[in-house]
């Protein structure tokens, strides 16, 4: 895993891979960037046809009680649910990770998730914007090199399922990067740092998806 | 990452976590939030039940303050920071980011507002300036600054006093988007212009913006600021936000808008709906239905020109 090359070297033999990104609010067009530049067919989604069209998607960070309010407004929430359900694989960062996560703690009032993600994230885990940070984390899946990690406003995830695989903690032993099945999520946000290799391996996901 | 923990640099602070080196208060966290906020709507409140409202309708973030522009205008008299106890309310009321408001140039009132642990910081012109020649320090600041500016010259001089976001600021509590679209019109045409130009141009353009020649060099190469651009300043309709996210505005403040209008509630939720499907006109026309009243309003038009807040800050 650590060790198989990116996927736009190889192995795209039926074209570049569509990728979405949830296109309704935040950072979007960041991760529509990395995605672009690693060889994917990255694409916007905000109706359940742009939906359809993809096969993996990114929610990207942002504010996850507006992400909240117009994927139902829009309705777009239930098939997300459905797609998620189907064994679509979908990436969440920040507001992402909370979007796919099953419950959450100090979320805002009458806050949905789509859930699929057997974890229990809670919200603004770290506090206001004066406590918002970068660190360096080991991350063994990814290789030896140390991710470097932007934390804002970020959630963690306080409690996993069975099947969910720790990839990266604090020092203090929060998770803040994990996977399962093709669902991944991390606290912290990879397409602002230059950081490439978690959507590196989503597109691994994808492709064996 | 061969940054050392320092005592006396305002970038890396507490320590709860012995031994590990966040970092906090850099750029990338500062602009970062920004980031997370663009194509969202940012809503003036001036009490925890308008926050509320405000976070149910789907702001990205509420600004929090003591009178809406409108009011600040027609009542007169000095403006100036809020009460804490009235941030602090509208903190404990809402989950999602807080701004609050200081006055151009006083960085004590920048100091108590990053002390409420408020989560941006609006140096705004809305308020009475307290300095009418230097802007706050915005780099001496672990919290980071939005500040306002009517063209790109003065969004450069900002973001190099340490801004990490720029708003466009349109005429503030009128409900006449006209400033606002002048604004953010004339930030991107001068960007534009800069990306036309050869490299030895660059001087005299930054000479002529009255901007660090760094700055302008980078814009010039990028075509884009290196902060986040919201607009701001008269946005009364869920039309005039779409018109602003077509004009490439990344998200959009809308201050006596909402709550001087006649159903706030549904106002609120439109203009966030319109605020992400910007390019589709159904979407605006169906959420523009029965909203009631917009802001009655002023036009620019006959604003004397001591009146005109925009023209505060240089």
């Amino acid at each position: 895993m650590a060790g198989s090359g990116p996927l736009h070297t190889g192995s795209s033999s039926a074209g570049a891979l569509p990728i979405g990104v949830l296109a309704l609010q935040g950072d979007f067009r960041e991760h529509l960037a990395v995605l672009g530049g690693l060889g994917a067919d990255a694409r916007s989604v905000r109706t359940p046809e742009q939906l359809a069209s993809v096969r993996g998607l990114v929610i990207p960070g942002g504010e996850s009680t507006v992400m909240d309010k117009l994927t139902r407004a829009f309705d777009l929430a239930e098939p997300l649910r459905d797609a998620i359900t189907a064994g679509l694989p979908v990436y969440g960062t920040c507001a992402g990770l909370i979007m796919i996560a099953d419950r959450i703690i100090d979320g805002g009032r009458d806050q949905q998730t789509l859930g699929g993600f057997d974890v229990t994230v809670r919200r603004n885990a770290f506090g206001s914007q004066t406590d918002s940070f970068e660190t360096d984390l080991d991350v063994p899946e990814l290789g030896d090199v140390p991710v470097h990690a932007a934390f804002i406003r970020a959630p963690v995830i306080e409690q996993a399922g069975p099947d969910v695989t720790t990839l990266a903690s604090l020092d203090d032993g929060r998770v803040v990067a994990a996977r399962q099945g093709n669902l991944l999520g991390t606290s912290f946000h990879p397409e602002m740092t230059g950081e490439h290799r978690f959507h590196e391996l989503f597109l691994r996901m994808v492709a064996a998806a | 990452m061969g940054i050392t923990m320092s005592e006396n640099s305002s970038t890396v602070q507490r320590g709860s976590d012995q031994g590990s080196s966040e970092i906090r208060g850099s750029d990338r966290v500062k602009r970062g939030l920004a980031e997370m906020l663009k194509g969202g709507v940012i809503m003036d409140v001036v009490t925890a039940e308008q926050a509320r409202i405000a976070e149910d309708a789907g702001a990205v973030a509420v600004m929090a303050l003591e009178r809406v522009p409108a009011d600040i205008r027609s009542q007169g008299g000095v403006a100036r920071m809020s009460d804490p106890d009235l941030i602090d309310s509208i903190i404990a009321e809402v989950s999602i980011p807080v701004m609050a408001k200081a006055r151009i140039g006083h960085f004590v009132e920048a100091q108590v507002l990053q002390s409420l642990k408020v989560d941006y910081i609006d140096e705004s012109e809305v308020l009475s300036p307290a300095d009418y020649v230097n802007h706050i320090d915005k780099w001496k600041f672990q919290i980071p600054f939005v500040c306002g500016a009517t063209n790109l010259g003065e969004a450069l001089r900002r973001i190099n006093e340490g801004a990490a976001m720029i708003r466009s600021k349109g005429e503030a509590g009128t409900g006449d988007v006209s400033e606002a679209t002048k604004h953010i019109r004339t930030i991107k045409s001068e960007i534009a212009a800069l990306t036309a130009k050869s490299s030895d141009e660059l001087y005299v353009a930054a000479k002529e913006l009255q901007a660090p020649y760094e700055l302008v060099a980078e814009i010039a190469r990028t075509g884009q600021l290196p902060v986040v651009l919201f607009t701001a300043g008269g946005v009364a309709t869920p039309a005039d936000a779409a018109m602003m996210m077509q004009l490439g505005a990344d998200g959009v403040f809308v201050g006596s808008g909402i709550f001087k209008s006649g159903n706030p509630v549904a106002r609120a939720a439109a203009i966030v709906k319109a605020t992400t499907f910007y390019e589709d006109p159904d979407v605006i026309a169906e959420v523009s239905r029965g909203l009631g009243e917009a802001i009655v309003g002023i036009n620019v038009a006959d604003l004397p020109a001591p009146h005109r807040l925009a023209e505060r800050g240089w």
